[in-house]
């Protein structure tokens, strides 16, 4: 098993390598003049130098990129151009106000999807099942900005439960405004995700296993509870495992309608000023988060199934 | 005596009796096939006229018989404005699924049918781009190239080619050491004969099938993408603006930009969604009936 664990930490280091590049070829390349976007389109050619310099860009490409290195090895980069803060501090600050609204929202979704997508399995092609397929489909067709639209509209402005937008850092206070934008991020996973766990439950349905089990006279409850349950739960956990990054860098469509500080609220700023430095270094977080939780998905998936580890 | 000799159908003849005999799935072709009509019609200008027509003395005006859809800020007419926008919703779906097919399949077919070097290089470059998180790549492509409709599609075709790669990737890994690829070696087949002539009709299936849902998460970024501000030029119709702009509409209690928007993207997405898995089912039955 560890040398399983150890092979695959090997194969980061090419990623990491790969994500860097993607990021520096995207930013400082192909990315035009940053120093152009930074002084702004009436900059004097003198200032335009005096930026390139502070920016470090009359340096070679190659010295560049391994500042760029630096800068993620040490988590420090560098400051906003807008709001001139350290972005490392902009970052520590964003991660609690984004997880209190996406983490409850991602435990109270797995708590409604699993066992009702398990129900639909043992009950399909009934009139529920297909019912809640239609619905599921009709609800995966609608944008997600109309969600957030819509919730907002309807719950906050006119029927007045929640406040319209807004943020309270205290622990007491933040819940009343995080609740509907929990309430929305749960709705808009409603739909994708009983779909997909639907179609999991309903392949293990068909496994041998579940014959074998049924002939030796178990109840459904017992062949649903014990063996699909727990053998559906395989590929649910790994595709699981994998929102939990996004669940960090936050939901930019939520948190920037409804004035979350959050590091999605973070980006979407970023996005709307052309604030480069944020960006980029949220790309590589995001990216790096990502990938270390790609590798404890694959290692949680290998510890169940050793066919893989011995691969 | 009648003949009693089976005539052979081929896959694709079969998928399409299966297809016609699926009424749901004729129903969805149907409606996008009217999508499709009514962008043309728009595009030639023969419906919906009066899309750009502004009057600011009719500026959001509720639906009423002269509009159905009301009027938006300018006082165009809403409903024209949804039509037009299906254009630019099937263009960014098209060339945008269409790139990404393009890409997954070439790079995906390249991957599995050559293996070692040339594969962990392309295995290594998915990954990388799959591990940075899609909606900041896209909008990392946009600000490289600059808002506008080529953006949109470009930004969108060159960051959603991944699964598609993977799946005609694994396709070509199977089928390379099949007997009618060794029969096209032995006949002299080079390796690109092999690879686009011999292997790739027969994963074609897969290619369909990756398009149409392309085209679907195209549709839907570009909402996105709009609301980030990084969508078509002001003033082109899109989905995506039409339902950006509601943000600040709906405390003026005007919805029906949003409804407008929200309604004909609503039977597009659904029709494409459902004509998908008719497709999936009809050209591989093993599935069915799950």
């Amino acid at each position: 098993m560890w040398r399983y664990v150890a092979r695959r930490m090997l194969y980061m280091i090419p990623i990491l390598f790969g994500i860097t590049l993607v990021t520096f070829l995207l930013f400082n390349v192909a990315g035009g003049d940053p120093a152009a976007q930074a002084a702004g389109r009436y900059a004097t050619p003198e200032r335009l130098a005096q930026i390139r310099e502070q920016m470090g860009l009359d340096k070679p490409l190659l010295e560049q990129y391994l500042h760029m290195v630096k800068q993620l090895a040490t988590f420090d980069f560098g400051r906003s151009w807008s709001s001139r803060q350290e972005i490392s501090g902009l970052i520590w600050a964003g991660i609690g106000p984004s997880l209190s609204v996406t983490f409850p929202a991602f435990v109270l979704s797995l708590l409604i999807t699993i066992p009702f997508s398990l129900l639909l399995a043992a009950k399909r092609n009934t009139a529920i099942d297909k019912g809640t397929m239609v619905t599921c489909l009709g609800l995966i067709s609608i944008s997600s900005v109309v969600y957030v639209l819509a919730g907002q509209y309807f719950l906050a402005y006119k029927l007045g439960w929640f406040p319209v937008s807004g943020w309270d850092p205290s622990w007491d206070g933040r819940w009343q405004y995080a609740t509907l934008p929990i309430l929305i991020m749960v709705s808009l996973s409603l739909g994708a995700d009983i779909l997909f766990f639907r179609t999991v439950f309903v392949e293990e349905m068909f496994q041998d296993y579940v014959r074998t089990a049924r002939s030796k006279g178990l109840s459904n409850a017992k062949i649903l509870l014990k063996h699909v349950l727990k053998n559906g739960m395989v590929p649910i956990i790994t595709a699981v495992v994998l929102q939990i990054p996004f669940l960090i860098t936050g939901s930019l469509l939520i948190e920037s309608f409804f004035g979350i500080p959050g590091l999605g609220g973070l980006i979407y700023q970023a996005i709307q000023e052309a604030d480069f430095p944020v960006i980029k270094a949220m790309v590589l977080i995001g990216a790096i988060s990502y990938m270390v939780f790609q590798l404890i998905s694959d290692v949680l998936y290998a510890l169940v199934d050793p066919k893989i580890r011995l691969s | 005596m009648v003949s009693i000799a089976n005539k052979g159908r081929s896959l694709w003849a079969d998928a399409v009796l299966r297809l016609r005999r699926d009424p749901l799935a004729m129903v969805c072709f149907t409606i996008i096939a009217l999508y499709l009509l009514m962008s043309l019609l728009c595009a030639t200008g023969v419906i919906f006229t009066d899309y750009n027509v502004t009057d600011n003395a009719q500026a959001y005006q509720p639906p009423s018989a002269e509009h159905w859809m009301g009027t938006d800020l300018f006082g165009r007419d809403v409903m024209a404005r949804a039509a037009h926008g299906t254009i630019t919703s099937l263009i960014v779906g098209f060339f945008g699924a269409a790139l990404a097919v393009a890409i997954g399949t070439i790079l995906g077919a390249l991957a599995g049918y050559f293996g070692g070097k040339i594969d962990d290089l392309i295995v290594w470059l998915y990954t990388t781009v799959d591990t940075i998180p899609y909606i900041l790549l896209v909008v990392a492509f946009s600000f490289v190239m600059g808002p506008g409709l080529n953006t949109l599609c470009l930004a969108i075709g060159l960051t959603s080619w991944i699964r598609f790669c993977r799946v005609i990737r694994s396709e070509f890994m199977k089928h390379r050491e099949r007997e009618y690829v060794q029969g096209a070696t032995a006949l002299g087949a080079g390796h690109l004969r092999r690879i686009f002539i011999h292997i790739l009709p027969n994963t074609f299936h897969l290619v369909l099938i990756n398009f149409s849902l392309g085209f679907v998460t195209a549709i839907k970024s570009e909402v996105i993408l709009s609301y980030l501000g990084m969508g078509v030029a002001p003033g082109t119709p899109s989905w995506g603006m039409m339902i950006s702009d509601a943000k600040l509409e709906l405390f003026r209690e005007v919805w029906w930009g949003l409804a407008a928007a929200t309604l004909f993207m609503f039977f597009l997405v659904l029709a494409f969604t459902l004509f998908n898995d008719a497709l999936r089912d009809a050209l591989d039955p093993k599935l069915k009936n799950r």
